[in-house]
């Protein structure tokens, strides 16, 4: 057996180390548009000791390793650009800790979002977490990695703002807290009142250290949550239309969509507006208040809400939303990538003109969604393409439609969300000189040797 | 390959991995092997990348595609309009390594005993009737009913046992029925299952001819996996008889009062089988049958009907073991829910699950604080 094999199998066991050419296939890849890379090895630790024994034998063998949640981020973000070792995390998935007076649950590094939502269900009725859109499968440290967003993100901002405490291994192997915890038992902070270290690893993609526990925040769960939509066909309205619900402070989350298809949907923006109430009165108070912010809009011809079907309203209150990944096959081709600039939610009428003309463009269904972040403080604007996987000639129309947008996203003022790594390189482009001189500084300073998802946030 | 045009349309999202409230994952290959390559969306895409010649045939392949147990979690989960298809996709992949005779020796032999013997056991046929000496249990002669019992039932020692009594329990509700015996045959599903169609239809074909020629029309199995071969499969087949599983008979018996039942004190928790579940939905017949003896009390482990766990011998690895023991396979993981739940007695409605179940429990040390029965069994022991 080749040394580094023997060595993998001696930290975490032969039963979850491969080398094998079907698991290197498939860790070569996500569902996405990026090319493939194999990786060399996929290891399924248990443990943070495992996870260390396998950081310290990278380190000294300058090996590359990726770590990985459920690999949905669709951009490529756990592809093994250099080859090396892959870290599948999903083995350490044990929710540590329920604080329900203190609203914090305590994970593994590999815990996914549904673990945790059926956890909560289960034994903390009155808690909840941001869970995201993407699949129940997702987990919740790679969500954090991305800064995702999720269900809570329009009340409290994006995910990772909802962090209050990490335990990483380091490219060294070494392991260190980060927050509260690194003081107290506690973990209640990611940063305040220390300085706040979480920032060198969140958002960095596992280019800094593996995240093996989070402590994440938990917020007022209501026994009752129902759901509004507002239609519009006038698009440069939709930011004036937000700014007024957001006023209201009585939503919980708002996602605005427009889609060709089904073609009643066809010109029209969704505001889908989500509310929730611990009574029926509570409920109706938040409606009321939702209903007379727009009525402007609803005396001026503008838009007004639509009469949901029953049978949809499961749909629209499902977390996670099994719908979105149903879009990956609306061309029966298994495939959607979407580009998801974080941007100013007044551009809002720019990007949903501008996914209608690529859309024309290169012949590609569509589904054009603002979520938005805070208290209208800014959206991310996915501009989704579904491709079918088995039409080459779909999936390289589909790339280049995405890559306008990121030119165009980065033009009227978007920060990427999740990039690709050519993204990536053109927001370092883009960026300040010293901000990027900061980030090299972090990245040669906590990964001299560059083993950290090689290729990722690599500033030249 | 059958079902080709639809692999590449797998996102492997990953909703079929879990159960539907998410509190676990529930393929049983994926809870063991922990690689993503074992998960149905896993499959789906290697299966892609087999045909398109990305990747070669391999033990590594072979492995991930048989150890499958074709339990149908990932058909109920899956939130995509081909799902009813994913099981139809994995047998049709190894149907495709049937063909090119590229099989693991397990799932050979499986098929050469079937071939040479009429059952996995290597057994003479002579010996199928045994489990029903000394019973009042007569061959079928035109009664009302066909007792079809199985490979698994006709030989497994302990399915014997099951077999016995659920015959009983037949013979005091005055049931007009009757069995094959050394006259039966293999039904097939864990032939089709492991990807041998020929031999499927031979065996179908063979047991639909025999089934009209002796006039029997309406057959009950003791075995799941039976049941959902003559209830699917025989009739794509042409056959027109009707079939029900043995707790379905059971629980009506009961509820007429054609087997009177006395207090017996136990806390029972059921497992479902998949191939009585999800591939059937038949998930109140075995629960009322609980239900109905006084003292008993049924309660339910969390992952219970189109949730429960998979004991790990659907797909023919209950004779082929491919997907193997240990700690993490699922039969050990399910007794380990029984005994969380609280339940003294697992009870089961399956041969195989029962026979699976049963390891589990000597595995795990636990046959101190917990029981495998058969529905039937429980029944015996309250009988007035």
């Amino acid at each position: 057996m080749n040394p580094i094999l023997q060595a993998l199998t001696d930290a975490v066991g032969k039963d979850y180390v491969s080398d094998q050419p079907e698991e290197m296939y498939f860790y070569a890849r996500d569902p996405g548009l990026m090319p493939p890379h194999r990786p060399d090895y996929v290891v399924v630790p248990k443990t943070v000791e495992e996870i260390q024994a396998v950081v310290r034998l990278a380190h000294r063998e300058k090996i590359p390793i990726v770590p990985m949640g459920a690999g949905m981020a669709l951009t490529g973000l756990v592809i093994p650009l250099k080859g090396g070792i892959v870290l599948d995390m999903k083995r350490m998935n044990r929710i540590l800790e329920v604080n329900e007076k203190a609203r914090c649950a305590l994970v593994e590094g590999g815990t996914s979002q549904g673990f945790l939502k059926a956890y909560l269900d289960g034994h903390h009725p009155r808690l909840r977490h941001s869970i995201p859109d993407s699949p129940g499968t997702a987990t919740i440290a790679a969500n954090l990695m991305i800064h995702g967003q999720g269900r809570l993100t329009q009340q409290y901002g994006f995910n990772s703002d909802m962090v209050s405490g990490l335990e990483v291994v380091l490219p060294s192997g070494e392991l260190c807290r980060i927050g509260s915890c690194a003081v107290s038992p506690d973990w209640f902070s990611k940063g305040a009142p220390l300085p706040d270290l979480s920032g060198l690893f969140l958002g960095w993609f596992g280019a800094t250290g593996v995240l093996t526990k989070i402590a994440v925040k938990l917020y007022p769960k209501k026994k009752l949550r129902d759901v509004e939509i507002f239609l519009t066909d006038r698009e440069e309205l939709v930011p004036a239309m937000v700014y007024e619900l957001t006023h209201t402070e009585m939503v919980e989350d708002i996602n605005v969509f427009a889609q060709p298809k089904p073609l009643i949907f066809a010109g029209n923006h969704h505001i889908a507006l989500f509310f929730t109430g611990d009574t029926d009165e509570e409920l109706e108070f938040k409606r009321k208040l939702i209903w007379h912010a727009l009525d402007p809009f609803i005396k001026s011809k503008d838009g007004g809400f639509m009469g949901i079907p029953p049978v949809m309203k499961p749909t629209l209150l499902d977390m996670p939303q099994r719908s979105v990944s149903r879009f990956a096959d609306v061309k029966r081709g298994g495939g959607f990538e979407y580009s998801g600039p974080i941007i100013l939610v007044d551009k809002y009428p720019q990007c949903t003109r501008k996914i209608v003309e690529l859309a024309a463009k290169y012949d590609l269904g569509y589904s054009g969604m603002a979520r938005i972040i805070g208290r209208g403080h800014c959206m991310m604007y996915g501009f989704a393409f579904t491709f079918n996987r088995a039409d080459p000639d779909m999936m390289e129309r589909t790339r280049k439609a995405l890559h306008e947008v990121s030119e165009f996203a980065l033009q009227i003022g978007g920060v990427f969300w999740k990039p690709t790594v050519e993204e990536q390189q053109m927001a370092l482009e883009k960026m300040d000189p010293n901000t990027r001189a900061l980030m090299k500084m972090i990245k040669q300073n906590l990964d001299p040797l560059g083993i950290m998802n090689p290729g990722n946030w690599e500033v030249a | 390959m059958k079902y080709e045009e639809i692999v590449h349309r797998c996102f492997r999202c990953g909703y079929c991995k879990f159960t539907g409230d998410y509190h676990d994952f529930n393929c049983p290959t994926y809870r063991k092997f922990r690689f993503e390559t074992f998960s149905p969306g896993g499959r789906m895409w290697l299966i892609r990348a087999w045909l398109n010649g990305e990747i070669k045939t391999s033990e590594r392949l072979q492995q991930i595609l048989f150890s499958c147990a074709t339990c149908a979690n990932c058909v109920e989960h899956c939130v995509f309009t081909f799902k009813e298809d994913l099981v139809n996709i994995f047998i049709a992949a190894r149907e495709k390594l049937v063909d090119e005779q590229i099989i693991p020796p397990a799932v050979r032999d499986y098929f050469k005993n079937i071939h040479i013997s009429g059952n996995p056991y290597k057994e003479p046929a002579n010996a199928r009737g045994k489990w029903a000496e000394g019973t009042d249990i007569e061959p079928f002669d035109g009664q009302d009913y066909l007792f079809y019992v199985g490979c698994v039932g006709s030989y497994d020692e302990r399915a014997g046992k099951i077999a016995r009594s659920v015959g009983n329990l037949f013979l005091k509700s005055g049931l007009s029925f009757g069995i094959l015996g050394e006259k039966e045959h293999c039904d097939g599903n864990e032939v089709k299952a492991l990807g041998e169609a020929g031999l499927f239809q031979h065996l179908a074909e063979q047991n639909i001819t025999q089934f009209g020629e002796i006039g029997a029309k309406k057959i009950i199995t003791l075995d799941p996996h039976a049941f959902n071969a003559f209830k699917k499969d025989y009739r794509e087949l042409g056959a027109d008889f009707e079939v029900a599983h043995y707790s379905q008979i059971l629980a009506a018996s009961i509820q007429s009062g054609k087997i009177p039942l006395a207090n017996y004190q136990a806390r029972v928790t059921f497992h479902d089988p998949c191939y009585l579940g999800r591939h059937n939905a038949v998930y109140e017949a075995p629960r009322q049958i609980l239900k109905s003896i006084p003292g008993l009390e049924v309660i339910e482990m969390h992952q219970n009907r189109a949730d429960a766990l998979c004991c790990g011998g659907g797909g023919g690895n209950f004779f082929t073991d491919i997907l193997g023991g240990g700690e993490d396979s699922p039969g050990r993981i399910r007794v380990r829910q029984a005994l969380d739940a609280g339940a003294q007695i697992l009870a089961v409605a399956c041969p195989q699950c029962a026979k699976m179940l049963d390891d589990a429990l000597k595995a795990e040390n636990l046959t101190e604080r917990l029981e495998v029965l058969d529905v039937s069994e429980i029944v015996n022991r309250a009988l007035a």
